[in-house]
């Protein structure tokens, strides 16, 4: 028998601003448990939400990335739940009016392209943390609760693991290149459901889904919906049927178990939320937003290729994150070559980002000093072996022509001063003159080699060579 | 001392003419109080303490000339947060309960230098029409300590009832102000929704909740309403409408003429005693005289507002009531041994039996199976009454009506039926439902027990509805009529 899959992804991304999205308390990580919190964030009595217009802003620019359409009039719900991470028990969320819907992205696998549409964006709060100690009690950290979160719900239109997985990684781009989130799975800035569900060939209606909850990384995304087909045909398969349930990722052994079945799921109770007013949003606003829209990954590829004479696959390493290529553009920009740019950051800076693993806002790398670098190498003042040394200065910061200088990695390009040191050479190597005017061409290396090594390797090999053979002939 | 026929002015000039000492007036509170608490218990707490200090202080720094609210001891419903005061809300959920910060409501009075002079006792988190859900005892009426204060600001309505205080605060999300008030014989107002701050009230019903004050007579009552209103921006529901000053815009007898007045007939149903039907018939006649006119109007879907009002505050309450569940603050159960002991065992032995009635009333309302048709119905109920009054008031400028169908009833008399105790308020609840301003002012006596008038204006119209209550105050002498209590006066 053949099956079709069918697939639909749930993902969450936390949002970078500067406070929560009902309270003025601080997002911050990696803080004293409880230090980010105020009245609002313990649901003290008495306390009302404040809404972050940030966040709807964020909300609105991720609906216009992901070419949604924004809801001009919503509200928001309560859904109602009990566990102590959950200090108000009512997580304020939208139900009824997600601020937006009827988006897609285009995602490409094995070069077949496919456009994934976006059933709904809608923006909410995250909930604390807990933690069980072994001395028997459990902690409630509230830093993280009420950091704001935009959910971002697929249409059921992925049918194989791969077209999931490009699809989080083209959703992650796009919302990396407009600001609004880290998107990093492994630090929980971007966090995923996934839906599945697998019918026999030809069947009309889908079949019971599996909800597998909490996957935070792609690899993971890629594992659990690999084993749940395979787990759906089996059952399939031998005439059983797939129970419509939550459940979970093992990562030890690769397999998915059962959470909760959906007969049993929490009644959460939603409502229109009382405290936060309906909202109107005005195209104005909207235009305003959309202007600040930075330009997308596929907009600047395009420029990389038909402008700056980049190659495809190139193109396509520099728009990774929009950091990398923010910097490209950056570089350029201070005059540096395009290709040559893009060739060290592919090369030298990604090398030192992977084997630190660091990115690259975590260096004092700056573009005007690999511009500057990339210069001192067009000119002759440095060579590329030396560009090597300066880059280890430009790393911590330096400015390239002064650290170079300060090391000695200038390298020697003026006629006037390598001239008497390619005669001494001469003067000194009557035999290799001899055996250059026998015809052996190897007497040019070794005189080469001379000359560098009075110089200390700082002569400009092509000033060097062309003055030497000017002298050979003339001898 | 007592506050009867006083007002704030002329207990300020009192204090500027050094008469009397801010110090000297909150101990005579202070004492006053504590002769009526055995009767009464309108406090759950005299700031006794608190009181005094504040009071010296203002004695030191001295009192201007315009500043009508230094000095004067004012009374606070227990579920209005006070910084470092027990806020109890009447419940043993929050009996120890000490709060990190003021309600603005308080932090604009502190700003006037008022003093607080205590806390007043109220049906658990506000949920009952006569102060007898109060997880502490209940409180008496003045009038008649067998009787019920109404609720669920009772504590308020006795203590000024009593005039213990010029003006308490209470809270009101289905006549928990106006009910006292008319039950004790005073003043009690509600402005339109979003007029006061909920920063820092106890939440019950949220779309519902105002705050409000009880008063020895309509002007006070009108200023004071004025100091408490105005945009907050810890609370997203306030409005940024401009304040106007209440108690300047009252005028004399003449501002009822031409006034439009629609009294409701579904009102003024056989449900009505024969002495509150005859009060409010002399009111019309009274503002006929003084030149209004007043009209039957209809507000047709009136008799719907108690079970309409008891599934969406209920809904609201359910969810808001949700953060007592042990973790954090409040009440734990002792002896819980797991994450569900904490919150069964905290809340069921936290709450008293009305909160969890309507805590159970809600949650069903809002579940599953029954949202639809009870919470959206509720809702969409809710917007036709509101375009009642819509209606209304697109030929009128104010409504009368009587506060309840009559004076208050025994303590104990309704306590066993729920919906009995719930029909209480079926006058209070529809200016909730709308979010419109609404006030109670004396209206007449029955049993020798007060009732109230009630008035109820267009949404931001406080001032047309004060002004009418004042007129009504300037031309009858039931406000000049107060309770004899035992004890020393």
């Amino acid at each position: 028998m053949n099956f079709e899959t069918t697939i639909g992804l749930e993902v969450h991304v936390e949002l970078k601003t500067n406070t929560k999205i009902y309270s003025p308390s601080a997002v911050e990580y990696g803080d004293e448990p409880n230090s980010n919190t105020n009245v609002i964030d313990w649901a003290y009595p008495g306390t009302l939400p404040i809404l972050n217009k940030g966040v709807v802003r964020d909300g609105i620019m991720a609906t216009l990335a992901l070419h949604g359409q924004v809801r001009k009039h919503m509200h928001f719900d309560r859904k109602n739940y009990f566990y102590p991470d959950n200090p108000k028990s009512y997580q304020i969320t939208q139900k009824d009016t997600p601020i937006g819907h009827d988006g897609w992205i285009e995602i490409e696998v094995d070069g077949k392209k496919k456009k994934v549409g976006i059933e709904e964006l809608h923006i909410e709060e995250d909930a604390g943390k807990n933690t069980h100690s072994p001395n028997g009690f459990s902690y409630v950290d509230l830093n993280r609760q009420g950091t704001p979160l935009i959910e971002i719900v697929s249409k059921p239109e992925m049918s194989s693991p791969e077209e999931a997985v490009a699809y989080l990684e083209a959703l992650r781009q796009r919302i990396q290149f407009t600001g609004i989130s880290d998107v990093k799975m492994e630090e929980g800035s971007m966090r995923c459901d996934v839906n599945i569900s697998v019918r026999p060939y030809g069947f009309d209606q889908l079949g019971i889904r599996s909800e597998i909850k909490n996957l935070n990384s792609f690899n993971f995304v890629k594992r659990t919906l690999e084993y749940e087909i395979k787990r759906h045909q089996q059952v399939l398969m031998s005439g059983g049927q797939i129970a419509q349930e939550t459940r979970r990722f093992v990562e030890a052994t690769g397999e998915t178990a059962s959470m909760r079945s959906k007969e049993g799921a929490d009644d959460y109770r939603y409502f229109p939320e009382p405290d936060i007013p309906p909202m109107d949003v005005s195209q104005d606003w909207i235009d305003e937003i959309n202007g600040q829209m930075p330009e997308m990954p596929g907009e600047r590829r395009k420029h990389y290729v038909d402008d700056l004479g980049l190659t495809d696959y190139d193109a396509k390493v520099l728009t990774q994150t929009k950091e990398m290529s923010d910097f490209f553009e950056e570089t350029v920009k201070d005059g540096a070559d395009a290709k040559r740019v893009a060739n060290y950051l592919m090369n030298d800076v990604n090398s030192y980002l992977n084997d630190n693993h660091v990115d690259l806002p975590d260096t004092k790398l700056t573009p005007a000093n690999l511009a500057g670098m990339l210069k001192l190498i067009e000119d002759g003042t440095i060579s590329t072996k030396m560009a090597k040394k300066v880059f280890v200065g430009i790393l911590d910061g330096q400015e390239p022509a002064a650290y170079a200088k300060e090391k000695g990695l200038i390298q020697l390009s003026d006629p006037a001063q390598i001239q008497p040191i390619v005669d001494d050479v001469l003067d000194n190597n009557q035999q290799s003159i001899e055996d250059f005017k026998n015809g052996k061409k190897r007497a040019v290396g070794f005189l080469m080699g001379q000359v560098m090594k009075a110089t200390h390797g700082k002569a400009n090999p092509g000033v060097a060579n062309k003055l030497l053979m000017k002298s050979l002939n003339a001898r | 001392m007592n506050f009867f026929d006083k007002d704030l002015q002329q207990v300020h000039e009192d204090l500027v003419n050094k008469k009397v000492s801010a110090k000297e007036i909150t101990q005579a509170v202070i004492d006053n109080i504590k002769n009526h608490e055995e009767q009464l218990h309108a406090f759950l707490r005299v700031n006794e303490a608190e009181a005094l200090a504040a009071a010296e202080k203002v004695d030191e720094e001295g009192i201007k000339d315009d500043q009508l609210l230094a000095g004067i001891p004012l009374a606070v419903k227990d579920n209005i947060l006070t910084d470092g005061i027990t806020t109890t809300a009447a419940s043993k959920m929050l009996e120890h309960f000490k709060p990190v910060y003021d309600a603005t409501v308080i932090s604009k009075l502190k700003e006037q230098r008022f003093i607080n002079v205590g806390k007043t006792n109220l049906d658990e988190f506000a949920m009952g029409s006569s102060t007898e859900n109060s997880a502490f005892g209940p409180t008496h009426n003045p009038w008649n300590t067998d009787y019920v204060p109404g609720g669920s600001s009772g504590g308020s309505g006795a203590a000024v009832g009593a005039g213990e205080v010029l003006g308490a605060l209470g809270t009101d999300t289905g006549g928990s102000v106006r009910m006292p008030g008319s039950l004790n014989g005073v003043v009690g107002s509600k402005p339109t929704y979003g007029r006061v701050s909920r920063y820092g009230i106890v939440a019950f019903g949220s779309s519902f909740d105002q705050v409000g004050w009880l008063t020895q007579n309509v002007k006070d009552n009108a200023y004071l309403t004025s100091v408490i209103s105005g945009h907050d921006e810890h609370d997203m529901t306030s409005s940024d409408r401009e304040v106007p000053d209440f108690a300047a815009g009252l005028n004399d007898s003449t501002s009822v003429k031409g006034l439009r007045i629609g009294l409701p007939k579904e009102y003024m149903t056989d449900a009505i005693s024969p002495a509150v039907r005859k009060g409010i018939e002399d009111a019309a006649k009274l503002y006929e005289s003084l030149g209004a006119t007043v009209d039957e109007v209809s507000l047709p879907h009136t008799e719907d507002g108690i079970p309409v009002y008891y599934i969406l505050a209920t809904a609201e309450a359910s969810s808001n009531l949700g953060r007592y569940d042990g973790i954090r603050y409040g009440f734990r159960a002792a002896d819980a041994k797991n994450i569900d002991d904490v919150y069964v065992k905290s809340r069921s032995e936290g709450f008293g039996p009305e909160v969890k009635r309507r805590i159970m009333l809600g949650t069903f309302a809002l579940s599953a199976g029954s949202y639809d048709a009870y919470f959206m119905q509720a809702a969409k109920v809710r917007r036709m009454m509101a375009n009642d009054f819509v209606d209304v008031f697109q030929n009128y400028d104010l409504i009368m009506a009587p506060m309840g169908t009559d004076v208050a009833f025994k303590l104990g008399s309704e306590t066993q039926d729920p919906t009995q105790m719930y029909m209480n308020d079926i006058l209070s609840v529809p200016a909730n439902m709308a979010g419109l301003p609404s006030m109670s002012v004396p209206a007449g006596f029955s049993k020798g027990l007060p009732f109230g008038m009630q008035l109820i204006g267009k949404p931001f119209d406080e001032q047309t509805m004060f002004n009418a209550g004042y007129v009504f105050e300037q031309n009858t002498d039931y406000h000049k009529q107060h309770p004899q209590l035992g004890g020393q006066n």
